[in-house]
């Protein structure tokens, strides 16, 4: 029997979805194909210019790829915190006004830090890309989230991969300098360095602690008195420009140390490698990384060597991209923009087909990933191949490194 | 330590030392002459870096042979600054003359920025990588060269001032302005010629330490600063002095990096300079002021 729709009935249904709208929290409802409004705050000037222009290579490339897991769209605003605190501030709560639904960023330790404090105070998401500051997930916030290691996370696992290299090599070096950049950053990895290190049983002494000025365009007085350690290793921690500059002194000096541990950026850069040629090749570098072994890994791997030929994947371009994905997965499980919804479904976040080294991407209840492994990268052939952890690699270590005058 | 290694450090020290006396051989012709302290002297020197590696992407010159354009150029730049913008403030308050070459300073800066961006470039040479090895004794080759070339920029400027008749000249002007005006010397011209000079040495200078350094807009300053620290210990206005202060900071630098910490090498060198201005402030081989 049809039913005839009468006025009465059509009020009534009026009514209805009047309520239904009306007794939904924000009035929000994802309509079918909505994307999520993403903040990506990165610094895309100032001294960290090419670090945050480098993240954001991969932003421009994640829509395909989310696309192809199933994953909603994302609409992206880019934010500038032009390298500076301040501006990260600002930046954050400019673009949360602009309707930002959820926050991505933002590479440096201190920027994040103040970014975080926004978005807790505005309640909307932040999924940190990088950032190793461990304090950034102890202030107790419910809004910020970290697929990212900590420092002591990263030390950590740096000593393990050291031991499984030297394992696998069957080399192990008895002594070692420990040249440092003298910055914030370069006193701090070298004391926790120091602290991490009581833990493990390393084969090896420091035999020399060097620190150097950030500032220095010669470093031939710094390799000569690391030389002068009788050290069979170097470990470092430098940035790219050092990193250049100890490797051409190393060669004049000719010095070549059985091994060359890198425990920060520069020695696995494009243009580390690009500038030296055969003589980049050697050090290792222990890092966050992906595992190349992961499906989704292989995928990213060849979109970004489509998009960008000539630059390798690397730390920068994996995190933002796992940011990015666990923005999107969290917004399909949420099925709405709600920042409490997207917070408890970020929370509830448990993606096995990443791109990073580790079980997965989960958070604890402080919004920590603690189970993210960290790997060893190996220069070769102007190319970086992974060589620990072992279920996460796909080549072995070779050491001692060879040495300059015979390349 | 095995003293071999403070021999590679001294040796590395001296020939560095060798180019910053040249660079600072310039500003030293400059004041000694003029009377104008140039505060945009390092600024100066990484044009002329800036300018070799520029010639040196295009013709594939070495540094050692871009040298000599490059001096000609930055003293075409050192002739027309001086007598376009310096020579009016010549008899104006030192502030002033201060001022205009700071302000000169950091517009070079901000070009430089502007125009290469701030991250590190270098070149590439055949002997980049290379070293001499005598006995113990590992030597940088492009410090080598350097060095080298340094000696001979000195050498050529010391006849230049003592054999020629147009250097001449120019001392009189510096030993007496008014003598010099009384026998007809066009002291305009020739103030401008001395601060071409001037620029061509640290345009030498420069073109040199590209084989050594890489540059970056933000190193002028800091070369500003070292260029005075050596003039003052050497003796402002003294040539020699100037090139054995450039020996001196150099040596001091490296041995004081490799004997204490390398962090504070800057800091032997200010040492050195306290401890001139406190024995003699004139200058190792300054003149004592008459009065």
């Amino acid at each position: 029997m049809t039913q005839r729709i009468n006025r009465r009935r059509f009020n009534q249904a009026l009514a209805a979805a009047g309520a239904a709208t009306a007794f939904h929290p924000f009035g929000i409802v994802r309509a079918q194909g909505a994307r999520l409004k993403v903040g990506v705050l990165l610094p895309r000037s100032g001294v960290q210019a090419g670090i945050g222009q480098d993240c954001h290579r991969v932003v421009q490339i994640t829509g395909g790829l989310l696309s192809e897991l199933g994953l909603p769209g994302l609409d992206i605003m880019n934010g500038d915190t032009e390298s500076n605190v301040d501006v990260a501030r600002s930046r954050a709560e400019r673009l949360i006004s602009e309707g930002a639904q959820l926050l991505v960023g933002a590479f440096d330790s201190g920027q994040t830090t103040a970014i975080a404090q926004v978005a807790e105070q505005r309640g909307i998401p932040l999924v940190i890309n990088i950032a190793a500051a461990p304090p950034i997930t102890e202030q107790g916030y419910k809004f910020v989230f970290r697929n990212f290691a900590t420092a002591p996370m990263i030390l950590g696992d740096a000593f393990a991969n050291q031991l499984e290299v030297f394992s696998l090599t069957g080399v192990a070096p008895k002594t070692a300098v420990f040249m440092h950049v003298n910055d914030t950053f370069g006193v701090a990895m070298q004391k926790g360095f120091t602290g991490v290190m009581s833990k493990f049983t390393m084969p090896y002494k420091v035999a020399q602690t060097i620190a150097y000025d950030p500032a220095a365009r010669d470093l031939s007085v710094e390799v000569a008195k690391a030389r002068a350690s009788g050290a069979e290793a170097l470990i470092m921690v430098s940035r790219l420009n050092d990193a250049i500059l100890i490797t051409r002194e190393l060669v004049k000096q000719r010095w070549s140390p059985t091994a060359v541990l890198s425990m920060g950026p520069g020695w696995y850069e494009d243009q580390y490698l690009k500038t030296l040629g055969k003589l980049g090749d050697g050090p290792i570098s222990f890092v966050p990384w992906y595992d190349p072994n992961k499906k989704l890994a292989k995928q990213l791997e060849a979109a970004h060597a489509k998009a960008f030929p000539g630059i390798n994947l690397n730390t920068n371009h994996i995190y933002t991209f796992e940011a990015l994905l666990v923005a999107a997965d969290a917004y399909k499980r949420a099925g709405s923009a709600d920042p409490k919804a997207l917070a408890d479904a970020i929370r509830a976040t448990d993606i096995k087909d990443n791109v990073s080294t580790g079980p997965g991407i989960q958070f604890n209840a402080k919004g920590q990933n603690d189970k993210l492994k960290n790997s060893a990268i190996q220069n070769r052939g102007g190319k970086l191949v992974v060589v620990a952890p072992k279920g996460a690699s796909n080549a072995k270590p070779e050491l001692p490194m060879k040495a300059y005058d015979k390349r | 330590m095995p003293i071999e290694i403070y021999l590679n450090v001294a040796a590395s020290g001296l020939l560095t030392g060798l180019v910053y006396g040249l660079m600072a051989l310039g500003l030293s012709v400059i004041f000694g002459v003029v009377r104008v302290v140039n505060f945009a002297h390092g600024e100066m020197m990484t044009l002329a870096m800036y300018l070799t590696l520029v010639l040196f992407s295009a013709l594939k010159l070495d540094p050692l042979v871009l040298l000599v354009p490059i001096a000609a150029v930055m003293f075409a730049f050192g002739y027309l600054l001086q007598l376009g913008l310096i020579n009016p403030f010549i008899n104006r308050p030192e502030h002033s003359q201060f001022m205009l070459l700071v302000a000169l300073a950091l517009i070079l800066v901000n070009v430089q920025l502007i125009v290469f961006g701030p991250d590190a470039q270098g070149i590439r040479t055949a002997y980049s990588f290379d070293s001499f090895q005598l006995g113990p004794l590992i030597v940088d080759a492009s410090k080598v060269y350097a060095a080298g070339a340094a000696l001979v920029v000195a050498a050529a400027l010391f006849a230049f001032f003592r054999f020629t008749l147009l250097g001449k000249a120019i001392r009189a002007c510096a030993d007496n302005y008014d003598g010099a005006l009384v026998v007809g010397l066009n002291v305009k011209r020739l103030y401008a010629l001395t601060f071409g000079i001037g620029a061509a040495c640290v345009g030498a200078a420069g073109a040199m330490l590209m084989a050594v350094i890489d540059v970056t807009p933000e190193i002028g300053p800091a070369y500003t600063l070292l260029a005075f620290v050596i003039v003052i210990t050497g003796g402002l206005g003294s040539m020699p002095g100037a090139l054995l202060g450039g020996l001196l900071i150099g040596l001091t630098e490296a041995l004081g990096g490799v004997l204490f910490t390398p962090s504070a090498k800057s800091m032997f060198a200010f040492g050195l300079l306290v401890l001139v201005l406190l024995f003699r402030p004139q200058g190792i081989l300054g003149k004592k002021a008459s009065g």
